[in-house]
C-alpha cells in the first residue's frame, strides 16, 4: 500500500496541487467570494446611518424597477450597441487592410494600433475633451475661421460619449479581428478577390463567416466593458448620458447604498453571462477573449 | 475607368481611411503632449499661451503627483510578478495534469475577463471591507493582481499549444530533478509567452482605472491622481509626467515586441 | 550473459484499458533487443515504465538487480532517445549534448573533451554553435543519440527514434546506430513497428500485440518458427491453413483442413488437436502432377515477374488463395491445375486452442 500511494503521489497529485493550487485559492477567495458577497449583499438592508445590516430584503430588486434607473439601463444599452457597431464598421475594414497589407512596415502599423492602448485612458479620454470643449481646440480652430460665432457644443451628450466608448474600445475590436484576419489563407483571399470583382457578396459568404469567431470575441471586449466604463459617461458625458456603471458607481461611493449597488452590478453580471453564454453557443473561444 | 486606375483609387482610399483612423487614435494623445509643453498658468489650462519645457521641471518638485506615479509603479511591479508567477505555474500545471475540477478553474479564470471591470471592483471592495483589510498598497496589489493573473495565464497557454512534453521528460531522463527541469527548460521555452503576458499584466495595471477606483484607500495611482484633477483641469505638468510615461511604454513595448518577435521567427 | 533488465510480471493499466498484461522480459547485457508490434500494442509504455515516466501498475522492474521502483527518471542509470527527439529547443547543440554531464556537475574540461568526442562520434563535428531549429531531421537525430549516450547508460532506450526519417536516411540509420551499439556496447532497448528494421538491427527481438508478449528470439527464430498465429502473420508472408490432426502414425502426423489434407513430420500434437499450420511463400512449392502425402490442390489464378522471383497466386477449391514465390522459372498457364506441397520442416505448426482458449477466457473476463 505505501508504494501504491507514493507512486500517485509521484505520477499527479503533488505536482498538480502545488501548480494549480495557488491560483485556485487565489481565484477562490477574489473572485468568487466576492461574488458571493455581492450577491448575498443585494438581498441586504441598510440602516439609517446607511450601514449595511444583513436583514434579508428584495427591496433592492424591487428599486431597480424604478422609471429613472430603467430609462438608464435602456440608454447604457443603447450606447453599448452604438458603440459596437461603430467599433466593427471602423475596426473591421480597418483590421482589415493592416492585416492582409503587403507594406513592409505592417508590424508597425499594428504597432501604432497598441500603443495608444498602452497609454492611461483617462487621460486620453481627457485629451479628447480638450479638443472638444467649449474653449476646446477644435472650437478655436472653428472661430478663427469664422465658421461659427459661438462654441459649438461638442461635449456632454450621448454622441460624445459613445465617441469617448468607441475610442477607448477600439483596439479590443480590432486586436481579435486582426488575429483572425491575418489566419486566412491566402490562397482563398485571392480567390474571393477575384470573385469579388464581379459580386460583393463573395466576401459577405466567404470572408465574413471565417473571420465570425474574431467578430463575436471583439463585440464581447466591446459591448460588455462599456455598459461599466463610468468615467468616460462622466468626462464626456458630463451626466446626461449616464451608463449603468455610473448607477452602481453612486451607490457604492456618494450614494453609499451597497445593496442597492450590489443589486445593480446583479443586473451587469446577468447580461454578462447571457452574453458569454451566447458567445459559447456561437462557437467563440473563451481563451480568445485574453490574448 | 482602367483597371490600373481602379487599383490605384482603392488604395488611395484604403490609405486614407486608415490614416484617418491613426489620427482619431492620436488625435488625444497629441493634445496630451501638446498641452504639457503650454505655457498658461491659468486653470483649466486650456488656452495657448506658448511653448515651455518648465512643466517637466515643474513636475519633479510636485511630490505628490511623484508619489502617484511611484505608487502606480509599485503596484504594477509586484501585482505582475505576482500574477507572473501564479499564472506560469497555473497554466503550466493545467496543461499537464488532468484532474477533477478543471472546468470550474477555468470558468473562474473568465470572470475577470469578460465582466465589467466596476463589477470586479465592488466586489473586491464589498470582501474587503467584510474581511476588515485596510484598503491600500495591498488591496491594490491584491486587486491587480486578480485582473492580471488570468491574462498570464491565456499567453502561456498560447505558447503551450505548440510545446512538445517530452523535452521535459528527456531533460529529468538527463538527470534533471522536476525543479531544475522547470527552471532550465520548462521556463526558457515558455518565456515568450510569459513575458508577452507579463507585458499585458504590467500595462494594464498601470492603466486601470476603475478597480483602484473602489480598492485604493487613502494610496492615488496615477490615473486616480489624474480622475481627481480632472473637475478642476488637469495640470500640464501631469500632462509632462502622461508624456514621459507614454515615451517609456513605447520604449518598453518596442524592446519587448522586437523581442518576442525574434524568438518566433 | 548476465540480465541487466528484468521485468516480472508487469502490468499497467489506464483507468479500464490494460495496456501491458503480465509481462516477463529478461534484456541481456551488451544485447540490441528490440519490441516490436503494432501501435498501441504497448511496447512504448512498456520502454517508458523502464525509464521511469510510467509506473508499472504492479509488476517489478529491476536494473542490475536492483529494483528501480523508487528511483525517478532522473536518479536511473538508463537514457532515452524520444521519437520526437526532445532537443532542447533554445539550446545549442553544444549545450544539447553537455546537458546530462552538466546534471552530474562534471567538470567543465571534462565535459568539453566529452562532447566534442561524442559529437565527433555521430559525425556532427562543426555543428557545435546550432541550434535544433536549423538542422535536418537527421542530424537532430544523431543529437539525440549523442545526447543520451554521453551518460554512459546501462540501458539506451529507443522510441521509434527513426520514424520521422524518409526511407534511404532511416536504411542509413539503421546501419549506424548498430555501428554505434557495437562500438560502445552499450545495451539498447529498442521501440519500433517496423518490422524490417526490427530483423535487421535487432540481436532479440520480443514481439508484442495487445499487451501481450507473443514470442521472443532471435530474427531467423521469429522468422522459421513462429510460436502464435500473430507472429506468423506479422513477421514477413506466410500461408496460414487452419486444421486439425486426424490421424497419427509412428513418425507422421495427418492434418485435415478444409480444402484438402497432408501428413507432416511428428510432433508434440496428439489426434484432435486444433493447429495452425504456416508455410512461408518461399517455401510452397506446386508440380503439376500429385505428389506423395500431400491432397492439397488449387488452380493458378495469376503469376507476377518481380524481377528474379516468380510470384503464383495458386486458389484453393474453398476459395482461399496461397502466395508462392519461387526463382523465376517456367511460367505455368493461368487456369492450369497445380498441386501444392513442401519439404519436411518447412510448415510450421501452431497450436490454435491456446489463442482460442485464452481469448474465451479473457472475454469472459472482461465481461
Amino acid at each position: 500500500m505505501a508504494k501504491l500511494s507514493k507512486h500517485n503521489f509521484r505520477s499527479n497529485t503533488l505536482p498538480a496541487i502545488t501548480m494549480v493550487g495557488p491560483v485556485t485559492l487565489w481565484l477562490g477567495f477574489f473572485v468568487a467570494i466576492p461574488l458571493i458577497y455581492v450577491f448575498i449583499m443585494s438581498f441586504c438592508s441598510i440602516d439609517e446611518g446607511y450601514n449595511v445590516v444583513f436583514k434579508f430584503t428584495l427591496n433592492n430588486y424591487r428599486r431597480l424597477f424604478d422609471p429613472n434607473y430603467v430609462q438608464i439601463y435602456g440608454s447604457s444599452l443603447f450606447i453599448a450597441f452604438l458603440t459596437t457597431v461603430i467599433c466593427i464598421a471602423i475596426g473591421y475594414p480597418f483590421s482589415f487592410l493592416i492585416a492582409r497589407t503587403t507594406s513592409k512596415h505592417k508590424a508597425l502599423l499594428y504597432m501604432l494600433v497598441i500603443i495608444p492602448f498602452w497609454t492611461n485612458s483617462l487621460i486620453r479620454i481627457y485629451g479628447w475633451r480638450t479638443f472638444l470643449g467649449a474653449n476646446g481646440w477644435l472650437n478655436s480652430l472653428l472661430m478663427a475661421l469664422h465658421l461659427t460665432d459661438t462654441p459649438v457644443e461638442f461635449l456632454f451628450n450621448r454622441g460624445s460619449t459613445v465617441l469617448g466608448m468607441v475610442y477607448c474600445l477600439f483596439p479590443y475590436m480590432v486586436l481579435p479581428l486582426y488575429t483572425a484576419i491575418e489566419k486566412l489563407d491566402k490562397s482563398l483571399l485571392e480567390a474571393s478577390a477575384d470573385l469579388g470583382a464581379k459580386s460583393p457578396s463573395t466576401f459577405i459568404n466567404v470572408i465574413i463567416p471565417l473571420t465570425m469567431s474574431g467578430i463575436f470575441s471583439g463585440c464581447i471586449m466591446v459591448f460588455i466593458p462599456s455598459l461599466g466604463y463610468f468615467f468616460v459617461s462622466d468626462i464626456l458625458g458630463g451626466g446626461n448620458s449616464d451608463v449603468i456603471g455610473n448607477l452602481i458607481e453612486r451607490q457604492f461611493q456618494s450614494g453609499n447604498n451597497w445593496p442597492l449597488g450590489s443589486a445593480l452590478s446583479i443586473i451587469l453580471i446577468a447580461i454578462t453571462l447571457l452574453l458569454v453564454k451566447l458567445y459559447q453557443k456561437l462557437g467563440g473561444d473563451m481563451d480568445s477573449l485574453g490574448v | 475607368m482602367s483597371r490600373k486606375a481602379k487599383l490605384i483609387l482603392k488604395k488611395t482610399i484604403s490609405i486614407i481611411f486608415c490614416g484617418l483612423v491613426y489620427i482619431f487614435l492620436f488625435l488625444p494623445i497629441s493634445v496630451i503632449v501638446v498641452n504639457s509643453f503650454n505655457a498658461t498658468t491659468s486653470k483649466p489650462y486650456l488656452t495657448w499661451k506658448g511653448f515651455t519645457f518648465d512643466w517637466y521641471v515643474k513636475l519633479f518638485d510636485n511630490s505628490t503627483l511623484l508619489r502617484s506615479f511611484g505608487a502606480t509603479i509599485a503596484v504594477a511591479l509586484i501585482s505582475t510578478l505576482l500574477a507572473t508567477a501564479i499564472g506560469t505555474i497555473a497554466a503550466v500545471g493545467m496543461y499537464k495534469y488532468k484532474f477533477k475540477g478543471k472546468n470550474v478553474i477555468d470558468g473562474l479564470l473568465y470572470i475577470p475577463v469578460v465582466i465589467p471591470e466596476i463589477v470586479l471592483g465592488i466586489s473586491l471592495l464589498t470582501l474587503f471591507s467584510n474581511v476588515h483589510i485596510p484598503r491600500g498598497m495591498i488591496t491594490l496589489v491584491l486587486a491587480h493582481t486578480t485582473f492580471s493573473t488570468p491574462y498570464v495565464i491565456f499567453n502561456v497557454r498560447a505558447r503551450l499549444s505548440g510545446y512538445d512534453n517530452s523535452i521535459e521528460e528527456a531533460s529529468m531522463d538527463l538527470g534533471a530533478n522536476r525543479i531544475t527541469t522547470f527552471k532550465n527548460i520548462t521556463l526558457p521555452v515558455l518565456a515568450p509567452g510569459i513575458g508577452a503576458g507579463a507585458l499585458l499584466a504590467f500595462t494594464l495595471s498601470i492603466d486601470d482605472v476603475i478597480v483602484s477606483y473602489f480598492t485604493n484607500g487613502q494610496v492615488k495611482t496615477f490615473p486616480l491622481k489624474v480622475m481627481e484633477s480632472i473637475k478642476s483641469g488637469v495640470a500640464p505638468d501631469v500632462n509632462a509626467l502622461s508624456t514621459l510615461i507614454l515615451i517609456g511604454t513605447i520604449i518598453l513595448v518596442i524592446l519587448t515586441q522586437s523581442n518576442i518577435f525574434k524568438k518566433d521567427r | 550473459m548476465a540480465e541487466i533488465v528484468k521485468l516480472r510480471n508487469v502490468n499497467k493499466i489506464y483507468g479500464t484499458n490494460h495496456v501491458v498484461k503480465d509481462l516477463n522480459l529478461d534484456v541481456y547485457e551488451g544485447e540490441f533487443l528490440t519490441l516490436l508490434g503494432s501501435s498501441g500494442c504497448g511496447k512504448t509504455t512498456t520502454l517508458r515504465m523502464i525509464a521511469g515516466f510510467e509506473e508499472p501498475t504492479s509488476g517489478t522492474i529491476q536494473v542490475e538487480n536492483e529494483d528501480i521502483h523508487n528511483k525517478e527518471p532522473f536518479e536511473r542509470d538508463v537514457n532515452t532517445v524520444f521519437q520526437s527527439y526532445a532537443l532542447f529547443p533554445h539550446m545549442t547543440i553544444y549545450d544539447n549534448v553537455a546537458y546530462g554531464l552538466k546534471m552530474k556537475k562534471v567538470k567543465k574540461a571534462e565535459i568539453k573533451e566529452r562532447v566534442t568526442e561524442m559529437i565527433d562520434l555521430v559525425q556532427l563535428g562543426g555543428f557545435e554553435k546550432r541550434y535544433p531549429s536549423q538542422l535536418s531531421g537527421g542530424q537532430k537525430q544523431r543529437v539525440a543519440i549523442a545526447r543520451a549516450l554521453i551518460n554512459k547508460p546501462k540501458v539506451l532506450l529507443l522510441d521509434e527514434p527513426l520514424g520521422a526519417l524518409d526511407l534511404k536516411l532511416r536504411k542509413q540509420m539503421q546501419l549506424e546506430l548498430k555501428r554505434l551499439q557495437k562500438k560502445l556496447n552499450i545495451t539498447f532497448i529498442y521501440v519500433t513497428h517496423d518490422q524490417e528494421e526490427a530483423l535487421t538491427m535487432s540481436d532479440r527481438i520480443c514481439i508484442m500485440n495487445e499487451g501481450v508478449m507473443q514470442q521472443i528470439g532471435t530474427p531467423s527464430e521469429i522468422y522459421e518458427s513462429p510460436q502464435t498465429r500473430f507472429v506468423a502473420t506479422f513477421i514477413g508472408e506466410t500461408n496460414l491453413f487452419d486444421g486439425s490432426v486426424t490421424d497419427t502414425t509412428e513418425d507422421k502426423l495427418h492434418i485435415q483442413i478444409e480444402p484438402g489434407d497432408f501428413n507432416v513430420p511428428k510432433d508434440d500434437f496428439k489426434k484432435g488437436d486444433m493447429l495452425v499450420i504456416s508455410v512461408r511463400p518461399e517455401r510452397m512449392l506446386y508440380s503439376e502432377t500429385p505428389v506423395e502425402g500431400f491432397n492439397l490442390e488449387g488452380i493458378v489464378k495469376e503469376q507476377i515477374y518481380v524481377g528474379s522471383i516468380l510470384k503464383t497466386v495458386v486458389r484453393l477449391s474453398n476459395g482461399n488463395e496461397v502466395k508462392i514465390e519461387r526463382l523465376a522459372g517456367q511460367e505455368l498457364p493461368k487456369g492450369g491445375r497445380v498441386y501444392l506441397y513442401w519439404k519436411d520442416g518447412d510448415a510450421k505448426l501452431i497450436k490454435s486452442y491456446d489463442n482460442i482458449f485464452a481469448q474465451a477466457v479473457e472475454n469472459i473476463v472482461l465481461q
